[in-house]
């Protein structure tokens, strides 16, 4: 029973991978053998020279340069900002505060296609288009990391204030020195969320950069598209390129991503 | 959600005064921002959409004008809503229902069962433009994967991507596979929060597996599955990336959607009173389903109040 059990874990899992073997195997194949029938997963020889070429073809390293610049960048301001509003909301008494609340969290229904237009038309009247204040500053002051983090803030005791205010610490005392240091994991995990958010994002740096020493690997790897069309065993090579710093942050943070999502799972309740 | 905020702000001796002072400096970073780059902009929307806008020259007020040019007068406009809801209907569904029979398949506590949860989630996480890449070479005709497979079987496959019949199908059936693993894992976690007990009374009583899926499981993930099903809602509506990638909206316009329909307006054909327009559409479809969902949650979502 557990034979099959496995046997049966195996195939699904296996399958899941399927599209991502495929990718890697035809980003192998040498220029005549990708079109060749039957199906074959490995050529007769193995091209390793795909990436080079591939690599070559566009600046991917000044792209993969840019998203990392602008998705670090992203990430530590909304790590400040969340986290702080964060307290503001999970730990002080102040007027108004489930109304607030309830405002940051209507705002996650609205889409960002209402928001880029008007956006877009902000950014060419600061002078920002084509530029790196564009593609970090708007996106970095979310309602979802304010709720993620409240979520986290909330599963902390008060007691633990209370014997700090005893003690004469101040708010930002609290927030600092005994908070922060407890949520480790969900600021861990907005980070993660954050990170591969600008990492992926194609509309917002679609819309605002037009020029090649300000892309980011997925408007890259678009281009790329466009211009070598069919070629799918240099097209692979490049989606493997694209696809490998996810794959690895994933394994790296995976723990905190799994309890991210079960925390925000959670707070549907 | 009500329960723990209660809990936790519990009235104490000495700390009843407000906090407003403290809370302002707190949330000053954070709500600038917030105002600045999403409350301006979503207000912003509504006013643009009352304007003429072809960016090039100056904007003029035409009042309902784009949503009647819309409705009665874009031929392409009823079809993208069509496509836009049989999109959100199967790809939710079909997401839904994977995530949950994977769930209750992987909750189970045996050795190296993380590494299988982490092969589900891991599409979540990779940039959509490169699975769109990958399944355009996987969809393609003559030598793609599939029908590179059916042929071994003396199958032609047709063109996947190229054929109005198969582009919208194909399309879901990769949104789902990229995305599904991100509902798994709330509802792996849901499982596990389920007392043991429960399973073990109902299998004395005789309820078969079957039974205490639908008796047992359903009922006390509610929760989690109406949380999932908001969201996935919520996010299905504004699909871009795959489509933008994927198939551009073809062909013809056999998967122009929303998502995308907005973008080209204001991006492509640089109207943007218009496609301001179609975003507010695309807003007030979320926010009906959403308050739908809200109302229709009392009659199956079950609540434990322990």
């Amino acid at each position: 029973m557990m034979t099959v059990n496995y046997a049966a874990l195996c195939v699904s899992g296996f399958l899941m991978l399927v599209p991502f073997l495929w990718m890697a195997a035809t980003s192998l194949k040498a220029d005549n053998e990708v079109l060749s029938m039957p199906l074959r997963l490995i050529g007769s020889r193995i091209a390793f020279e795909n990436y080079p070429r591939a690599w070559n073809y566009f600046p991917f390293a000044r792209f993969i340069l840019n998203d990392l610049f602008v998705s670090a960048a992203g990430t530590v301001l909304a790590l400040i900002t969340s986290s702080l509003s964060a307290y503001a909301f999970a730990r002080l008494r102040f007027r108004g505060k489930d109304k607030l609340f309830f405002a940051y969290l209507a705002t996650l229904m609205v889409p960002q296609q209402v928001v880029v237009i008007p956006m877009f038309l902000m950014m060419k009247q600061l002078g920002w288009v084509n530029t790196y204040w564009a593609l970090i500053i708007p996106w970095a002051f979310t309602a979802f990391g304010t709720f993620l983090l409240r979520q986290f803030y909330m599963t902390i005791p008060y007691d633990l204030d209370e014997a700090a205010v005893i003690d004469g610490c101040s708010h930002f005392g609290i927030y600092w020195r005994i908070i922060l240091p407890l949520v480790r994991t969900g600021l861990a995990a907005l980070g993660v969320f954050t990170f591969i958010g600008y990492w992926n994002s194609l509309l917002w740096p679609l819309i605002i950069t037009n020029q090649q020493s300000l892309y980011t690997l997925p408007i890259g790897l678009q281009m790329y598209h466009g211009q070598y069309g069919t070629q799918w065993n240099l097209l692979m090579a490049a989606s493997t390129i694209t696809v490998l710093p996810t794959m690895i942050i994933y394994l790296i943070a995976q723990r905190h991503i799994v309890q991210g999502i079960t925390l925000s799972g959670i707070a549907g309740r | 959600m009500q329960e723990v905020e209660s809990a936790a702000t519990v009235p104490r001796t000495g700390r009843r005064r407000s906090e407003a002072l403290p809370a302002f400096f707190f949330l000053l970073p954070n709500i600038a921002g917030f105002l600045l780059f999403t409350l301006v902009p979503i207000i912003a929307a509504f006013a643009l959409s009352l304007y003429d806008w072809p960016l090039i020259s100056e904007p003029k007020f035409i009042g309902f004008g784009n949503y009647i040019r819309l409705f009665a007068k874009d031929p392409l406009f009823g079809q993208v809503i069509w496509n836009t809801l049989v999109y959100v209907v199967f790809y939710v569904a079909a997401n839904l229902v994977v995530s949950l029979a994977l769930a209750v398949w992987l909750s189970q506590e045996i050795r190296g069962i993380k590494i299988f949860r982490a092969i589900f989630f891991l599409p979540v996480l990779v940039p959509p433009v490169a699975i769109s890449l990958i399944w355009q070479w996987i969809y393609a005709p003559g030598n793609g994967l599939i029908n590179a497979l059916l042929a071994v079987f003396g199958l032609q496959g047709p063109n996947w991507l190229g054929d109005t019949h198969w582009a919208m199908a194909s399309l879901i059936l990769m949104s789902v596979w990229q995305l599904f693993g991100y509902n798994m894992l709330i509802f792996i976690a849901g499982i596990k929060g389920i007392p043991q007990a429960l399973y073990e009374s109902a299998s004395i009583d005789g309820a078969g597996g079957w039974a205490r899926f639908w008796w047992i499981t359903v009922p006390m993930l509610s929760p989690s599955i109406f949380f999932a099903m908001v969201m996935t809602l919520i996010t299905s509506f504004q699909t871009f990336d795959q489509v933008f990638v994927l198939t551009n909206g073809g062909p013809g316009s056999a998967t122009e959607i929303l998502g995308l329909y907005v973008y080209n307006n204001a991006f492509l054909w640089f109207r943007m009173g218009y496609g301001a327009a179609v975003a507010v559409i695309m807003f007030l479809f979320i926010l009906a389903v959403t308050i739908l969902q809200m109302r229709l949650q009392r009659k199956w979502v079950h609540y434990e109040t322990a």
